[in-house]
C-alpha cells in the first residue's frame, strides 16, 4: 500500500515536472542530437557552435541540451525520444539518417517541434532544414580549376546520395569552366565521420596524382594527409578548418546554422513556430566561404569573390545550362536553372565525370 | 622475493568464477566514479543517473525499462551463440557480418514481395535472415575445415565485407523507389505491415526477437547441460585431445559451433531491421555483433550469465545515454566507463584462477 502511494506520488511529480516545462517563465528547452562528437572541427562541430549561439541569444530564457555520437539506427529512435521526455520544447536533428526516427517519435510528442537536417519528411510539428553547399562548391571548383597543374582533381565523397553528387557536379561544372582540361577522381568512403579512412582516401587520390583534394567528409584528417604529402591544396568542410591555413587550406565552406536556429528557437518561445522546408544558401548566410588564403593567385581570388557576390545575390546559379547528364542527354538548355525539386534528389553526374555514381 | 605473490589454484575457484562479474560491476563503478570526479561530475549522481534512473526514474523509467529489453535482445540473442563456439575454442569474431546479412537476405526477401499482405511474409522473412546469417558463417566455417584457415581472421574480414554489401544494397537494389534518391530500404516497421516486426504488448519492449533470444538462451541451457553436443562442446574446449579420442569430429564441431551462431546473429539482424530500426541503410549496423563478444565473456559463456550479462551491458548503454542528456557528459567518458567494465571483469579472473599470497615463499624441502 504504502509502496503504491509512493509510486502514485512519483508519478504525481512527473506529471507537475511535465506540465511545468509548458509554463511561460520557464526556460525553453532546445535539444540537438548529433551523429559525431562536438569536437570533429566539421559538420557536428558547427551545429554545436549553432546550439551555443541560441544560448548567447537568450541567456537564461532557455536551456540547451545535446546527445552526441548518437548512430543513425535504432538508438536515434532512444536518444530523440529521451529528449523528448526529459521536456525539450525543440528538437534538432542533424544528420539525415534521423529521418523516419524523428517523424516516429514527433507522432507521440505532438507538443515538441522538431527540426530535421537535410530530410524532406516534413509533419505538423517537424520542419526540415538544410544548406546550398552546392552553391560553396561553385566557389571551391573555381579555385580548384585554376590551382591544379596536374589537372586531377580528387574528390573525397561520403555516401552516393543526393546532397553529395550535387556537390561533385557543381565544383566539376566550375572547375571545367575555367580549366577544360580538368580531371576528377572521386573515391567513395561510406561515412561521414572517420579520420583514419579519410586520410586513406585522400593519400590515395594524392597517389593517383590529385594535386587539389576536396572532401564531403567531416574531419580534418585529409588536410593533414595533404599538409604531409606537400604541394597538395584542401578546402575546409562544413567548419572553416583554418588550422590548415594557409597551405593547404586554401578556403572552406562554413555551415552557419547560428541565424536559423535563434530564429527557430524564437519562433518556439513566441509560439509562432510552424512546419517549414528551408533551404538556404550563400544569400541568406546559411553557407559562407571561408577566407581565401594568399596560397591563391590574387586574380583567381578576385573571380572567386565575384561568384560568390554573383550567387549571394541571386544574379548566378550554379546549375545553368547548358548542362547535359552524364550520358549525353541534355539536361538544362542554354540559359535555364535547375528547379529545386531536381536538384533535390540528383541522382546522375553532368557531362564530363568518369566513372559511375555507386548503386 | 615480494611480499604478495600469486599461485595458481588446482582447479578455478567456482565461487569467485561466479562472484567475479558483481565484483568487476563494484570496481567498475568506483574507478568509474573516480573518473567523473575528475572530469568534475558528481560520482554519485553519474552511477545513480547510469544504473537507477533507466529502471526507476519517474521520468524516463517507464519509457527506459522496456527500451532495455529492446536493446537486450540482439545482444543477448548473438551471445548465446557466439558462447557455444568460444566455450570449444571456436572464435567466431564477425557477428557483426553475419548480423547484417540475416537483415539483408530477410530484408531483401520481405522487400521482394512489397506490398503483400500474405501473413506468410514474416515467417518467410525469419527463415531468409537466419539462412543468410548462416550462410555468411559457413563461409569461415567451410575455409576452416577444408583449408585450415584461421577463423578469427576470416570471419572478422567478411565483417568488412559485409559492410560493403549493406552500404551497396541501401543505396541500389534495396533502396526505396519512393525515397528521393536517398539511400535506404523502404521502412519496414512503419510501411510494410506484413514484414514488420511489432511490439508484441505495448510498451513492453517486447518483440519477436526478445522472445527468439528468450528461446534461445533456453535452448542452449539445454543443450549444454543435457545433450551430447553440449558435452562435445565442452571435452572439446577443456580438453582437444581428449575430445578426439572420445570420438569427437572437430569439422563437424565447427560448422555446427559457427553455423548456429551465425544463424542467431542473422535472427537479430532480421528482427532488429523489421522492428526497432525499420530501414536497410547504410549504417544499419551500429556494433551489436562486437559488443556480444563482451556479452558472452561477461556471462562467463554461460546462457543464463548471458542473459544478464546482455540486460546490464544494455542498462549501461541507457544510462550513459541519459547521463549524457541529463548530466552533459560527454560520449567518450561513458565508453571508457563500459571499458572499465570488461578491463576489471577480466582482471578478477585471476582471484578465480589464483590464490593470493601473503609473505615469503615457503621453503619445500
Amino acid at each position: 500500500m504504502k509502496l503504491v502511494t509512493k509510486l502514485l506520488a512519483g508519478a504525481a511529480v512527473g506529471l507537475t515536472m511535465a506540465g511545468a516545462a509548458l509554463a511561460q517563465d520557464d526556460p525553453t528547452k532546445v535539444g540537438f542530437i548529433y551523429i559525431g562528437p562536438v569536437g570533429d572541427g566539421g559538420w557536428t562541430y558547427e551545429h554545436d557552435q549553432g546550439r551555443l549561439a541560441v544560448e548567447e541569444e537568450f541567456g537564461d530564457a532557455v536551456e540547451t541540451v545535446y546527445q552526441e555520437n548518437v548512430p543513425e539506427s535504432a538508438d536515434a529512435e532512444r536518444a530523440i525520444t529521451q529528449m523528448a521526455l526529459s521536456g525539450a520544447d525543440l528538437i534538432f536533428t542533424t544528420s539525415f539518417g534521423y529521418m523516419d526516427p524523428t517523424i516516429a517519435v514527433a507522432e507521440k510528442f505532438p507538443d515538441v517541434k522538431f527540426e530535421h537536417a537535410t530530410g524532406y519528411k516534413t509533419a505538423d510539428n517537424v520542419g526540415v532544414y538544410s544548406a546550398r553547399f552546392y552553391e560553396g562548391r561553385a566557389v571551391q571548383g573555381t579555385i580548384a580549376g585554376h590551382l591544379t597543374e596536374s589537372n586531377i582533381i580528387g574528390y573525397i565523397g561520403s555516401f552516393p546520395i543526393p546532397e553529395v553528387i550535387r556537390g561533385i557536379n557543381s565544383a566539376y561544372i566550375h572547375a571545367k569552366k575555367v580549366n577544360p582540361d580538368v580531371q576528377f577522381k572521386i573515391v567513395w568512403a561510406y561515412t561521414w565521420f572517420d579520420p583514419a579512412k579519410e586520410a586513406d582516401a585522400a593519400k590515395a587520390l594524392i597517389d593517383q596524382g590529385a594535386d587539389v583534394v576536396l572532401q564531403h567528409t567531416d574531419s580534418t584528417a585529409p588536410q593533414a594527409a595533404a599538409q604531409e604529402a606537400g604541394g597538395v591544396y584542401t578546402f575546409g568542410q562544413a567548419s572553416d578548418m583554418s588550422e590548415y591555413a594557409p597551405m593547404p587550406r586554401v578556403s572552406s565552406i562554413i555551415d552557419n546554422w547560428a541565424p536559423y536556429y535563434i530564429e527557430r528557437t524564437r519562433a518556439v518561445m513566441e509560439g509562432t513556430w510552424e512546419s517549414d522546408n528551408t533551404w538556404d544558401g550563400i544569400g541568406a548566410g546559411m553557407v559562407e566561404i571561408g577566407e581565401i588564403t594568399d596560397a591563391v593567385p590574387a586574380e583567381v581570388k578576385e573571380e572567386a569573390l565575384a561568384l560568390v557576390e554573383a550567387i549571394g545575390s541571386g544574379e548566378y546559379h550554379p546549375f545553368t545550362g547548358p548542362i547535359n547528364k552524364q550520358d549525353g542527354t541534355p539536361w538544362l538548355a542554354e540559359g535555364e536553372t535547375a528547379d529545386d525539386g531536381t536538384l533535390a534528389g540528383m541522382d546522375f553526374y553532368v557531362e564530363g565525370i568518369e566513372g559511375e555514381i555507386p548503386n | 622475493m615480494s611480499l604478495i605473490r600469486l599461485e595458481k589454484r588446482a582447479a578455478p575457484s567456482r565461487t569467485l568464477a561466479g562472484l567475479t562479474p558483481i565484483l568487476a560491476v563494484i570496481a567498475t563503478m568506483i574507478a568509474g566514479g573516480i573518473m567523473f570526479a575528475f572530469l568534475g561530475f558528481q560520482p554519485l549522481e553519474a552511477i545513480r543517473t547510469i544504473f537507477w534512473d533507466p529502471l526507476f526514474d519517474p521520468q524516463f523509467g517507464p519509457y527506459s525499462r522496456p527500451q532495455l529489453l529492446v536493446k537486450a535482445g540482439p545482444l543477448i540473442l548473438i551471445a548465446t551463440g557466439l558462447a557455444l563456439g568460444f566455450k570449444a575454442g571456436i572464435w567466431n569474431i564477425g557477428a557483426e557480418g553475419q548480423y547484417i546479412m540475416g537483415a539483408v537476405v530477410g530484408g531483401g526477401v520481405g522487400l521482394a514481395f512489397y506490398p503483400s499482405e500474405s501473413g506468410l511474409i514474416f515467417p518467410l522473412m525469419v527463415l531468409a535472415g537466419a539462412l543468410g546469417g548462416w550462410a555468411w558463417a559457413m563461409i569461415p566455417a567451410t575455409l576452416k575445415t577444408v583449408f585450415g584457415t584461421n577463423e578469427i581472421l576470416v570471419s572478422l574480414m567478411l565483417v568488412y565485407v559485409a559492410e560493403n554489401i549493406l552500404a551497396s544494397v541501401s543505396s541500389g537494389l534495396l533502396r526505396n523507389p519512393d525515397g528521393q534518391g536517398f539511400p535506404g530500404s523502404r521502412n519496414l516497421a512503419r510501411d510494410y505491415p506484413a514484414a514488420s516486426n511489432p511490439e508484441l504488448i505495448a510498451n513492453t519492449g517486447m518483440h519477436w526477437g526478445v522472445v527468439a533470444a528468450f528461446i534461445a538462451v533456453i535452448f542452449a541451457y539445454v543443450l549444454m547441460t543435457r545433450h551430447k553436443m553440449g558435452f562435445a562442446i565442452r571435452l572439446a574446449g577443456d580438453a582437444p585431445r581428449a575430445a578426439r579420442f572420445a570420438g569427437v569430429s572437430p569439422s563437424r564441431l565447427i560448422l555446427f559451433c559457427l553455423g548456429t551462431a551465425g544463424a542467431l546473429a542473422g535472427l537479430a539482424g532480421l528482427f532488429e531491421v523489421t522492428g526497432p530500426a525499420g530501414q536497410i541503410t547504410i549504417d544499419f549496423n551500429s556494433g551489436y555483433g562486437f559488443t556480444a563478444i563482451i556479452v558472452a565473456f561477461l556471462g562467463r559463456l554461460h546462457p543464463i550469465g548471458i542473459l544478464f550479462a546482455g540486460l546490464l551491458m544494455a542498462l549501461t548503454y541507457i544510462g550513459g545515454e541519459l547521463a549524457q542528456l541529463m548530466l552533459g557528459m560527454p560520449a567518450a567518458a561513458i565508453q571508457l566507463f563500459q571499458g572499465m567494465l570488461l578491463f576489471f571483469l577480466l582482471a578478477m579472473d585471476v582471484f578465480a584462477n589464483y590464490r593470493v599470497r601473503i609473505g615469503t615463499p615457503e621453503v619445500t624441502t
